[in-house]
């Protein structure tokens, strides 16, 4: 693996092998001195053509578990505010001697385009409605925790604005790579135009297979798409796919509840239902930085193994 | 008396049929078609196949506005290599062809340069799809093809009444980029499977079928001709194709890009393969051929949209969007629609040069080639493997999607008014 660009880019025997190597680095983090010295002597930058704050700092806090040094660009503080084409920039990063450029950026393919004009290993941390597959790395990782190794046979729904996702495009892909059998529930506005290519079906009807599912994975709603006629209002969009209290009852006991954050609560999860056991939502975001290790760890590392 | 040029040894392809003779021009006019003519210089055309010169009714120049990315100068250099006599300038320039003066201007550095230069004109002022352009005064600088093209005239009530207006302008064919542009708010390449794998917002193929339905309405309401540039999608061609059935006065081309690249080229996110309309399906690419094949589509137009270098390395979704043309249409043709038996050679330089000198009115254009007609000429070596290597291009720009791309058939002289602008492949000025 020289960049992770893409969820496609992983096979079945390097979607575990990331993810055995995410178990023990969530040991690591949970020593009393949470760092190991892999990494020493690496640079990690971020390069964030897009705000995000729990990415940015998982990375970052990854690579500084590894003892490796970071660097962060990021949109205003920087020559991306000014003008400086994207190849011009990663170029000059490039130039201070980095080993790893980790990029978000709102256009799909950005981080692809990175990764033909320079040498470091690229990340991608998300791009445009495409892909962000350290975040399908925690999911899956989340999910076999609680389930084991093997998602074979594992039901799972991943409910909301599909079509503008990013983290569905990613997250589909690696739990049905992991066996799971996956549903995309949403309003048909917020469903992609087409289905072929993705390893999943749909359903209209979330209510008919609620009492049938391992795992609900849900998506922000995010309020601008109000504006562009998708759906009529958060209040409807509520009451037709919501994780409602009265919803969340017809879930099996055991059904995990997932969100990637932020949440909108009482839009598409209601506030109590984020807190109860079911919701493995704060365990996301621990083991994203035990995945995002791995990632480094896998990209950048000697091959020697883990301390 | 200037140098007479004999052209000798090819194979002559007009409307009128081929014949193996030689050419003698003399000035800007064919003086003789036939055997052993001699002249003070010749042009070898043996193995090739002599043809008028090719017409482009769709490329953009960039002057004024953009000349980092093509002047012109370049622009005409380019149209000459890949054999082109005669080429129509989109009228998206900055300013656009929305102003008298704006238009002489093109016209008077086309003078200058190697092949004839016509400009089209705004159907709107600004492109913007609200007031009429000053058509009338364009149409008597010459114009006879207005579009907005690069923008679609989304107002079926502007668009009657550019129709309308249009229909007092002999010659005048009113030239529509169909895409609806409420279909196609933020979209970056054809929706489908690859824009849902990707995550790259789409351009649905309804958006082009929707404005084609419409307007071939609009042309039977007020019998003013219509023509359909790059018409890309396989619901077009079948609406077109019923239009003419119906006797409507409808002509539409195609892009070279749009019978060779489908939409999985995307897949590399190069912005390269980002181009409006967007490269479409399999099937569509399919259905382009057909329309080729059975006289649906009239003429294949480069579409010819140079961007500078570092434009195109935005990402996909902030590129500009076009792709070079003239450089690699007429190989295209030879190698994906003559060689796997599509069309005929005849029928390929039809659709490269009479179909379209008519549509744009060009009456020295598009031959036959014979004594007294102007001498535009363009040498095919039919048989000659090259690939398009962006370095080389004498475009300003180097957004070829082609690079690597094994073609065969090139021009190898090209002569405009008599002037042999491109010999052996090298342009002359």
């Amino acid at each position: 693996m020289r960049h992770l660009l893409s969820v496609d880019d992983l096979g079945r025997a390097e979607l575990d092998e990331l993810l055995d190597l995410g178990e023990s680095f969530l040991d690591v983090t949970r020593r009393n001195i949470p760092k190991v010295p892999a990494l020493r002597g690496k640079t990690v930058v971020s390069l964030f053509y897009e705000e995000s704050t729990r990415t940015r700092l998982s990375f970052e806090t990854a690579a500084k578990r590894l003892s490796a040094d970071t660097m962060a660009f990021s949109v205003g503080a920087s020559s991306i505010a000014k003008g400086e084409s994207l190849r011009d920039t990663v170029q000059t990063v490039e130039a201070m001697g980095v080993d790893a450029i980790v990029v978000r950026h709102r256009s799909a393919g950005a981080p692809h385009r990175v990764a033909t004009w320079v040498d470091a290993a690229v990340i991608n941390a998300g791009d445009g409605r495409h892909e962000h597959p350290t975040q399908a790395l925690l999911d899956a990782l989340t999910l076999r925790r609680h389930r084991g190794t093997g998602l074979d046979g594992a039901r799972v729904a991943i409910v909301g604005d599909i079509r503008h996702s990013r983290v569905a495009r990613s997250t589909a892909k690696a739990f049905a790579a992991l066996g799971a059998t996956v549903t995309l529930g949403g309003l048909p506005t917020l469903i992609p135009e087409s289905l072929a290519g993705w390893p999943a079906t749909t359903t209209g009807d979330l209510d008919e297979i609620l009492g049938r599912l391992d795992v609900i994975y849900l998506l922000r709603i995010q309020h601008e798409r109000q504006d562009a006629t998708l759906f009529p209002s958060l209040r409807e969009y509520t009451t037709r796919y919501g994780l409602t209290v009265e919803r969340a009852g017809r879930l099996k006991p055991d059904t995990l509840i997932m969100h990637p954050g932020p949440m909108n609560r009482g839009v598409e999860i209601a506030a109590e239902v984020a807190e109860t056991p079911a919701s493995v939502i704060t365990e996301q975001v621990a083991n994203g930085v035990a995945v995002r290790m791995a990632v480094l760890y896998q990209l950048l590392g000697s091959g020697a193994t883990v301390a | 008396m200037p140098d007479s040029i004999v052209v000798r040894g090819g194979r002559v392809l007009d409307t009128t049929g081929e014949r193996t003779v030689d050419v003698l021009i003399e000035g800007p006019v064919i003086a003789a078609v036939g055997d052993g003519l001699r002249g003070d210089r010749e042009l070898d055309a043996s193995g090739c196949v002599i043809t008028p010169g090719l017409v482009d009714l769709h490329v953009h120049l960039r002057e004024p506005g953009h000349e980092e990315a093509e002047t012109i100068e370049t622009g005409a250099r380019a149209a000459a290599l890949g054999g082109f006599s005669a080429i129509v300038a989109m009228p998206n320039t900055e300013p656009p062809h929305d102003d008298p003066a704006v238009v002489a201007a093109v016209l008077g550095a086309g003078t200058r340069s190697v092949c004839d230069v016509h400009a089209a004109g705004c159907i709107t002022n600004r492109r913007a799809g609200t007031e009429l352009a000053p058509m009338g005064e364009l149409y008597a600088l010459g114009v006879r093809i207005f579009t907005d093209d690069g923008a679609c005239v989304d107002s079926a009530g502007v668009m009657r009444r550019a129709l309308e207006y249009a229909g007092s302008l002999p010659g005048a064919v009113v030239a529509q980029h169909a895409e609806d542009t409420t279909l196609c708010t933020g979209g970056h390449m054809h929706e489908g499977e690859w824009s849902s794998r990707l995550g790259i917002p789409g351009r649905p193929a309804v958006a082009e079928a929707a404005i084609v339905a419409r307007d071939c309405l609009l042309a039977e309401l007020t019998g003013t001709r219509v023509h359909f540039l790059h018409v890309s999608t396989a619901s077009a061609v079948e609406l077109i194709r019923d239009a003419k059935h119906r006797g409507l006065p409808i002509t539409a081309e195609a892009a070279p890009h749009h019978f060779t690249l489908t939409d999985a080229a995307c897949a590399s996110f190069d912005p390269v393969f980002k181009v409006h309309p967007p490269l479409r399906s399999a099937d569509d690419v399919t259905a382009i051929k057909a329309g080729l094949a059975d006289g649906t589509i009239d003429a294949i137009a480069t579409d010819h949209a140079p961007h500078a270098v570092e434009t195109k390395e935005r990402p996909f979704e902030e590129a500009p969007p076009g792709m070079l043309g003239l450089e690699t249409a007429l190989a295209l043709a030879l190698t994906e629609l003559v060689e796997p038996g599509v069309v005929s050679l005849a029928d390929a330089v039809g659709l490269l040069s009479w179909r379209p000198a008519r549509i744009a009115g060009l009456s020295d254009h598009g031959g036959p080639i014979e004594p007294g007609r102007c001498a535009h000429l363009c040498v095919i070596d039919p048989t000659v493997t090259w690939s398009p290597d962006p370095a080389r291009l004498a475009s300003r720009a180097r957004n070829t999607p082609y690079e690597g791309r094994t073609l065969t058939g090139r021009a190898r002289h090209t002569i405009v008014s008599g002037e042999a602008v491109v010999v052996d492949g090298e342009a002359q000025r």
